[in-house]
């Protein structure tokens, strides 16, 4: 397939929510209403002055943005080649990038009149994030989460259950995040009348991928803006890993027309490509999920397949429909990383820099062995830390002393 | 075009009575006594069989459909053997409609001219295609109608004037009026709201107007009957079924029997219904 390239990367979607042939609007009938008035309120909103800059204040004064922009330098030196900049975003409130999207969302729940929400999440960063924001308004909040992942991610159901949201462990399928994403969707048909869904990633039907995409995009014009200021130009290369893609979709975005920039996503391999993994677009083909028609893994009959990642956030058989796209124009280069590649970088940083990433962020962080040594020491490469690994540490901990024994 | 959709409607229109329609799921608990099922359901009483297409991820089914989904996809079931079904079905009975319901992506996947033509020529006269809103017709519905099939759409207690011209639109065979906000199997609805949203319906057009989700007694089948041109009934047939299994989730000898037994009293209900009201 080589669809004729566009003028410009950054107008997407049309007013159906289509980028190229992904995304769209493939749902119940009973969400339609909702999902087009949704569409309306968010409009509004983003047209009202007095919404951007409530926003603000709360980026500013309540997640502690800007989050840094930070040259990391053993790492560089270690690498030996592109000079590396972290994105901090594991800086913000709640320890990752999620709750840039989940205060807009809950800002466009409250001009609804939604009291309350409900979320999927996967490593329980969407889910704190949500269950953080709720409390602060108010709000009733309910968070689906796979019983596999209740497991391997206890510190943040521990944290979400203190800030008063209601976890419930999904049992259904791999009891991971697709299944949440299920049973979030069928709690939302239920309850329609009185509840906001709060997706976590670019992905599910228009507008989310579109309104959660332009919430996470202040990571990358704030970038652009720091870049600015600490080396006088653009980056010359951008890395973040992808589950659904919110962390990379919101860096990506503001530079999807600079031609100069070189963009990497980096997928969950998982045990390798030819094995079990999450990698929708390495592994993957286009069809239709959860509202939206994009990569997924998939058997011959279009049944949907069971993902694996060492990393529960990066735990899902598809991908925002946008980054579908970017892959079939070839703006953005897809790549992926193993979980034992993950598990290796995410020591690394912690060693060299002191920075526990996130298993998800350390997807990111294991592509650079590969990227940045090839280039010169004055190509700028900015790599998105979405997460810190706070809710990692007893699952590393568990499997490197598994190993010593 | 005149589908065995319509004549059958017609016939009933005749009669003076309700459509009772059924749901199960093709290869449910496997391929042979699922398609044993579907023979026996016009004799215990069905006007109308959906056939449930199977799909891992079925987000507007509740627990017992989306189990139904899962045995029959590890007893092998595909795309491809549930058209194979309605050929075996049609093999002795060339009357009583045959519609498949389910979730695009295997469609999708299929092929859509190729599935549109292999299910017409299978013998199937409608589809229902939960996650399609009329907000992406182009993808099926059109094609569809242009193959001869009836697509039936879904209108909800959230469809408001202002948008059932929408979703009517492009309806043909009846229009399916899901009851309740809500998964398959969850609680009942109240019949009084049904009876008033199927009037409201009826407004905006003339096609027969089918009632599904929440119905699971022979009573409530009759009292939604008596506002509908139709009852619709999945999860207690799934029920039953599932109810039949042995300890390995296999079939028995009792399995066709345990479900047509309750479409029998089910059918009951809403064969009561006009007379009842006559």
């Amino acid at each position: 397939m080589n669809p004729k390239l566009p003028n410009s990367f950054r107008t997407g979607p049309d007013e159906r929510g289509h980028f190229g042939i992904f995304g769209g609007r493939y749902v119940a009938e009973t969400l339609m209403p909702l999902i087009l008035d949704l569409e309306k309120a968010y409009a509004e909103a983003k047209a009202d002055p007095a919404f951007q800059a409530e926003m603000n204040g709360y980026l500013k004064n309540y997640v502690g943005r800007p989050s840094p922009l930070y040259l990391a330098e053993r790492l560089t030196e270690h690498l030996g080649g592109a000079k590396i900049y972290l994105k901090r975003e594991e800086l913000n409130h709640t320890g990752s990038h999620k709750v840039n999207n989940v205060l807009g969302q809950i800002m466009v729940a409250r001009r609804m009149g939604k009291k309350r929400i409900i979320a999927e999440t996967g490593a329980g960063q969407h889910g704190v994030a949500t269950a953080t924001l709720c409390a602060r308004f108010g709000l009733e909040c309910v968070v689906y989460m796979g019983a596999v992942d209740v497991a391997r991610q206890q510190p943040n159901v521990i944290r979400m259950e203190m800030l008063g949201a209601k976890v419930i462990p999904v049992q259904s399928g791999a009891r991971t995040l697709k299944d949440a994403m299920n049973d979030a969707l069928r709690d939302w048909v239920t309850n329609v009348h009185n509840t906001f869904y709060c997706i976590g990633t670019v992905a599910g039907p228009h507008p989310y991928p579109m309104m959660v995409r332009d919430f996470q995009s202040i990571i990358g014009i704030e970038t652009r803006q720091q870049m600015q200021e600490v080396e006088g130009r653009l980056p010359d290369s951008l890395v973040a890993c992808i589950g659904g893609g919110s962390n990379a979709m919101g860096l990506f975005h503001p530079f999807l027309d600079e031609p100069s920039v070189e963009i990497f996503g980096v997928e969950a391999a998982g045990h390798g490509l030819t094995q079990l993994h999450a990698a929708s677009i390495a592994g993957g083909r286009p069809g239709v999920l959860h509202g939206n028609r994009t990569y997924l893994l998939m058997d011959g009959d279009g049944q949907i397949e069971e993902a694996h990642s060492i990393s529960a956030g990066l735990d899902y058989p598809g991908i925002g429909p946008e980054h579908a796209w970017l892959h079939e124009t070839g703006r953005v280069k897809y790549l992926s990383a193993t979980d034992e590649e993950a598990l290796e970088a995410f020591q690394l940083l912690s060693r060299l820099e002191g920075i526990i990433p996130a298993l998800e962020s350390a997807h990111a962080i294991a592509k650079l062995t590969e990227l940045a040594p090839q280039r010169p020491k004055d190509h700028l490469m900015v790599v998105n830390l979405s997460g810190r690994g706070d809710k990692d540490v007893p699952q590393v901990g568990d499997i490197l002393k598994g190993r010593k024994t | 075009m005149t589908t065995r959709i319509d004549a059958r409607f017609a016939e009933l229109a005749r009669q003076g009575r309700s459509a009772f329609v059924t749901f199960v799921m093709a290869g449910d608990p496997d391929p042979t006594t699922s398609l044993d099922i579907v023979k026996a359901l016009p004799k215990a009483g069905a006007d109308i069989i959906e056939i449930g297409m199977p799909f891992t991820d079925p987000m507007a089914d509740g627990p017992s459909i989306q189990a139904a989904g899962l045995r029959a996809l590890k007893a092998g079931m595909t795309l491809k053997k549930t058209l194979e079904m309605v050929r075996g079905f049609r093999k002795d009975d060339d009357a009583t409609p045959l519609v498949l319901m389910g979730y695009y992506n295997p469609i999708y996947i299929y092929g859509v001219d190729k599935f549109l033509a292999d299910a017409k020529a299978a013998g199937v006269d409608g589809l229902i295609i939960v996650d399609l809103p009329p907000e992406e017709d182009d993808e099926l519905c059109l094609p569809a109608m242009k193959a001869g099939l009836n697509f039936i759409r879904l209108a909800t207690p959230t469809t408001d004037d202002k948008r059932l011209p929408a979703v009517l639109a492009n309806t043909s065979g009846f229009v399916y009026y899901v009851s309740i906000t809500g998964i398959t199997g969850a609680a009942a609805a109240d019949s009084r709201a049904v009876g008033d949203a199927v009037a409201r319906i009826k407004r905006h057009t003339k096609l027969p107007v089918c009632v599904g989700f929440g119905i699971r007694t022979p009573e409530a089948a009759r009292a939604i009957a008596e506002n509908a041109d139709g009852a619709v009934v999945g999860t207690a047939l799934v029920d039953a079924l599932r109810g039949s299994l042995d300890a390995e989730g296999r079939a028995t000898a009792k399995t066709v029997g345990a479900v047509t037994e309750v479409v029998a009293a089910l059918a009951q209900g809403v064969r009561g219904s006009k007379q009842a009201a006559e």
